[in-house]
């Protein structure tokens, strides 16, 4: 873990050092343990600050798009030249924002890393027994696992693989699709073993009420906070249409069936366009289980139309897409 | 919770200008007689349809939803029902996924010169819904 460290600072380095770069987007230690907050470095002074370690969940091409969003009062402006540090689903979402020209490729110098999974701090929290409650105040990554000091002083140490977060036990692309640079390199990790993701079958076996009723708990746990949106690097829109007014598509207020209209709308843009990647779900403040919905759609694109978002520049979209021998059979016959 | 006494489906139907739209007025002309439960939106193409029309048409309180284009290769747009097609297969299967009874959204091909099966489609189309009953689901009580 220090080795990728040390290299992705050395590589920040010299990107500002030949001035390829104006800014980057990296990770820095965050106020809590189990935690890195999201850095904006934009000179030599801060690059040591930039940290590399299993916590680095956040995706960082979340803040590309509005450096690049055109300002009719600065029409003249040069666009900046970024540097970000992507993992194996950032850069799918970076290629996503590239196609569907959200931020121009030429702007950016995207810095790759062999991600070897990230863990989820409430799995950790929650298998702490009897002191789950209790603060943790110290952590230390090792070599193959986490260990942790707690306000009582008492030491844990956990195994990677159990604490790992759900996204990333079914990862299937922990080496980036698009980069500039990649640190770490390609082999220096241990490819994960990818877990298949069945959750989205057996949920399709259970019966149609049990499904509504899985659906409608979980989305009366929402609090409309769109933090699932803010964390979204799909979701660039300047108007959300859940804030739209003209039309008004989601009554303002505690209607469930307003909350579900958010919750499927949000969900259903996503068709086609989703990587996986959990932002969704971390931001999720009351932990509704937005995974079970959108690797349905994933699932389906890749079924029917055989695409994965975020893997190639060419690709066309599967939604602006079509096929003369696409799917038929939902069509009502008389 | 309404009754389902005296309660007759309301369903909307949102019918391409040039070929189901026609097809409708074909059945019309013809004096083909088909459920009055149907209210028909036009629309310029199948293509037009916004998924969002058709969770809010359920959420505002509508017992069934039938969208209706051109037959694959005959839309006036060329493509607008071929692109639509892959939107639907996505929407259907999510509302489904979700819970949402399949027959409650339905989505079918009428050419301006099939009467006949427009009003088979609307038969068969009214008949499901009244088995299922009111829609309560995404209904928004006021």
């Amino acid at each position: 873990m220090d080795e990728i460290e040390r290299e992705i600072r050395g590589t920040v380095r010299k990107l500002f050092e030949d001035n390829r770069i104006g800014l980057f987007i990296g990770y820095i230690k965050g106020s809590l343990p189990l935690r890195t907050t999201p850095g904006f470095i934009n000179g030599l002074a801060g690059i040591e600050t930039l940290v590399w370690n299993s916590f680095c969940r956040n995706n960082l091409t979340v803040y590309l798009p509005r450096f690049f969003a055109p300002d009719p009062r600065r029409k003249e402006a040069k666009l900046p030249s970024i540097g970000v540090l992507v993992k194996g689903c950032d850069s799918r979402s970076l290629v996503n924002l590239i196609n569907e020209n959200q931020i121009p490729r030429e702007n950016l110098c995207i810095i790759g890393v062999n991600c070897a999974g990230l863990v989820d701090e409430s799995k950790i929290q929650d298998s702490m027994g009897e002191a789950r409650m209790n603060e943790i105040i110290e952590v230390d990554e090792e070599k193959d696992g986490i260990m942790i000091i707690d306000e009582e002083k008492h030491r844990m140490k956990f195994k990677k693989e159990d604490v790992l977060a759900d996204v990333c036990l079914n990862c299937k692309y922990p080496t980036p699709v698009l980069y500039d640079i990649l640190v770490g390199g390609k082999a220096s990790q241990k490819h994960l073993s990818v877990r298949k993701d069945d959750r989205v079958e057996s949920f399709e076996k259970k019966n149609i009420e049990e499904r509504w009723k899985y659906f409608q708990e979980q989305v009366s746990k929402c609090i409309r906070c769109y933090a699932c949106r803010q964390a979204c690097p799909n979701c660039y829109c300047k108007l959300c249409f859940a804030e739209q007014t003209k039309p008004k598509w989601v009554g303002t207020g505690n209607d469930i069936s307003d909350i579900m209209f958010y919750q499927i709308g949000r969900i259903f843009h996503q068709a086609g366009r989703c990587v996986d990647c959990g932002a969704c779900v971390r931001a999720c403040p009351v932990n509704i289980d937005l995974r079970i919905f959108t690797s349905k759609l994933v699932k389906d694109v890749k079924e029917l139309f055989d695409y994965e978002a975020g893997l190639s520049l060419e690709e066309v979209p599967p939604l602006a897409n079509f096929k003369p021998e696409d799917t038929q059979g939902f069509i009502t016959e008389p | 919770m309404k009754s389902r006494d005296n309660w007759e489906p309301k369903i909307v139907a949102f019918l391409c200008n040039w070929c189901s739209y026609a097809g409708a007025d074909l059945a019309g002309v013809s004096r083909i007689q088909y459920p009055p439960n149907i209210r028909i939106i036009r629309v310029p193409c199948s293509g037009r349809i916004n998924p969002f029309y058709i969770i809010k048409t359920l959420q505002n309180g509508m017992d069934g939803v039938l969208v209706s284009g051109c037959h694959p290769g005959d839309c006036h747009y060329i493509s607008g029902n071929l692109v639509a097609r892959r939107k639907f297969a996505l929407l259907k299967n999510f509302l489904v996924y979700l819970g949402i009874e399949p027959e409650r959204v339905q989505f079918s091909w009428v050419s301006a010169a099939e009467g006949v099966r427009f009003a088979q489609i609307i038969e068969k189309v009214v008949d499901e819904i009244y088995k299922l009953g009111p829609n309560e689901k995404l209904l928004k009580e006021i």
